[in-house]
């Protein structure tokens, strides 16, 4: 799963030889003058329809980045404008609308539930991974069994549950939510990973004396830092794109309580007003700025992004 | 060691259990019992009415319908998502230019994956923005524009896309569609490149050509992923709740006109939040979790085949 994906790789599936000449060869045996005609049209039809496809994806959010420099006017007429002037005012507009206030909440939350989620999901995986006790199916089973349901089933007595503890509209409320529910994924993810690591260095740190604690927090967490990446990316991409929890438990309770809104709601939030107010480039500049840091998580971790959100799928 | 370890255990496992029973396992028990009541979320005061709410669903025009559509989803979503996917990874890894002895992916297949996994990490509300500008219901829109520079439509008559009572559903199923073909073709080509190479030698030694090899071979290995992604697919499509509120007209959630979008979560959260009918949404909720239940058994249970081991 880990593996990256390559051309090379792609290359390889179909079962090249690599004896009778690489890719770059000008070499051809006879059978592969046979196929040759076939394959470069399959190829051009390949290329055609991915190219395609490539372009349904990009050119929607390049015309919107566009729309973002556009004024109102220009963005009411016609779908095939062009921006008069280019500044940066919609974005600022955004900003002060609300998108600035909404993006430090959801660091705020996320400053605290990401570092929550790892710490208690390994805490989990690793004591249900490494010792054996009476019970640790059943638990294994009660992590890993509250991933298939849809938050749907829970969100009534949820909002009630919340509610009760008066922690509705709050950070601490959602923080504990968010760890609450990417508990599942994080412990079933790193159980599998303590499983594979060695246990003699564990062994070694137990002999030399190293309390259990000691040695999760210094032995094991270290080595397990591949798969906390893994992990963590996920959890920072899922919980920052997190859209029915804060809807559900981020409503203003009377009108003198704070917005708490998260980014993605407050988005949709002004989305929805735009009828009234009207300012498309400012909706459509918030959508630039919730979407850039994806972007760049996204871009830079984009092998571990890809393994571990497949990784989720493949359990 | 042994009279250390469970004071060890009990320690790093308590509190995690404890938040974990209180916010996820308690609400989900909970919701069957509240399924059974005439709940009515602010006061404590409820009655045991039995299964009166179940049956009061069967008889709700209007959950009737967003059931259907839930459906309706049910099946089209993961057979385009799939076999677009499919086709896809098949291009990615297959349709390149042959070298000697074989075959090879295409040239950029890398760059394909990156583009194409693209919307997967961008947030439910990110295609609702996009997509209200996309679909907007005049010639500003950016499909009515390309279908305006292409001649198709005229300028003055463009299409409704989200007022239209026909076309509402599959817009929105368009966008899932949209946002999900990069994940499964990522996933399929992960699951292409984890068959063992000795296996298409052999084929291309028995003569195999391309097409052959992908139909034989390829595609029997690959079952176990397209079953998974079947279910993991059928799990959005009972969802929709974020794409039918935020981009459909109605009041308190979408699902207009006239619920021609109504999905069975945007009835349950109008019943929860703004008809205070908390009971009767609870039954909802564990209706939407046997469909879910019933649709993955199912499917592991029809498409179940003999594994084939490597």
């Amino acid at each position: 799963m880990t593996s990256p994906i390559t051309e090379a790789q792609s290359g390889g599936l179909l079962g090249q030889v690599p004896a009778q000449g690489g890719p770059g060869s000008k070499r051809r045996s006879p059978e592969e003058a046979g196929d040759g005609a076939g394959g470069r049209v399959l190829n051009v039809f390949s290329h055609g329809f991915l190219a395609i496809w490539a372009i349904m994806i990009v050119v929607p959010l390049l015309w919107i980045i566009l729309g973002a420099f556009k004024n109102n006017a220009e963005i009411g007429s016609s779908a095939w404008s062009w921006p008069s002037h280019w500044s940066f005012g919609a974005f600022s507009r955004a900003w002060d609308k609300g998108i600035g206030d909404f993006f430090l909440n959801t660091v705020i939350v996320m400053v605290f539930s990401v570092p929550l989620t790892m710490l208690f999901g390994s805490m989990v995986a690793y004591v249900l991974a490494r010792y054996e006790f009476p019970g640790n199916r059943f638990i294994y089973y009660l992590f890993v069994g509250g991933a298939m349901f849809p938050y749907f089933l829970a969100l009534v007595p949820l909002f009630f549950m919340v509610k009760n503890l008066g922690m509705l509209n709050t950070y601490q409320g959602l923080i504990l939510v968010y760890v609450a529910y990417s508990l599942p994924f994080t412990t079933f993810f790193m159980h599998s990973f303590f499983k594979t690591l060695p246990t003699a260095i564990h062994e070694a740190a137990v002999l030399d004396g190293a309390s259990h604690t000691r040695t999760f927090f210094q032995v094991m967490m270290p080595m397990a830092k591949p798969g906390l990446l893994s992990v963590g990316i996920f959890n920072v991409l899922g919980q920052w794109n997190q859209y029915i929890l804060p809807v559900t438990l981020m409503q203003q309770q009377s009108s003198t309580d704070k917005d708490h809104s998260m980014l993605a709601q407050g988005l949709v939030n002004l989305a929805l007003s735009q009828g009234y107010s009207g300012d498309y480039p400012a909706l459509f500049a918030g959508m630039v700025i919730a979407m850039l840091p994806v972007l760049v998580v996204y871009l830079s971790f984009q092998r571990q992004v890809q393994a571990g959100l497949t990784a989720g799928t493949l359990k | 060691m042994q009279h250390r370890k469970y004071p060890f255990i009990v320690g790093f496992l308590i509190v995690p259990l404890v938040l974990y029973i209180t916010f996820v396992i308690w609400p989900y028990l909970q919701t069957f019992g509240y399924s059974l009541t005439n709940w009515t979320g602010e006061s404590q005061n409820f009655k045991f009415i039995g299964l009166d709410n179940y049956t009061a669903l069967f008889h709700d025009s209007v959950f009737r319908t967003a059931l259907w559509h839930n459906i309706l989803l049910l099946i089209f979503l993961p057979v385009i998502t799939i076999l677009l996917a499919l086709f896809f990874a098949f291009m990615v890894n297959v349709g390149g230019r042959s070298t000697a002895g074989g075959v090879q992916g295409v040239r950029g297949a890398g760059i394909y994956k990156v583009v194409y996994f693209f919307p997967q990490v961008l947030s439910v509300a990110i295609l609702i923005v996009l997509f209200g500008a996309v679909y907007r219901s005049d010639s500003a829109g950016l499909l009515n524009g390309i279908l305006v520079k292409l001649h198709l439509e005229d300028a003055n008559n463009p299409i409704e896309w989200l007022n239209d009572p026909n076309l509402v559903l599959w817009c929105l199923l368009a966008i899932q569609v949209w946002a999900g073909v990069g994940f499964y073709l990522v996933l399929f080509s992960a699951a292409m490149q984890s068959i063992p190479k000795d296996i298409y030698e052999a084929a291309l030694l028995d003569g195999a050509g391309r097409g052959q090899t992908f139909f034989k071979v390829t595609l029997p290995l690959l079952w176990d992923s397209v079953q998974t992604s079947w279910v993991y697919i059928s799990i959005f499509a009972m969802d929709f709740f974020a794409l039918v509120s935020g981009l459909t007209p109605g009041t308190g959630y979408g699902g207009g006109p006239d619920h021609h979008s109504e999905v069975m979560a945007t009835y349950l959260m109008r019943n929860f939040l703004s008809f205070g009918k908390s009971g009767y949404a609870c039954a909802q909720g564990v209706i939407i979790m046997l469909v879910t239940l019933i649709v993955s058994a199912v499917t592991l249970r029809v498409s179940r085949r003999d594994r084939i081991e490597f």
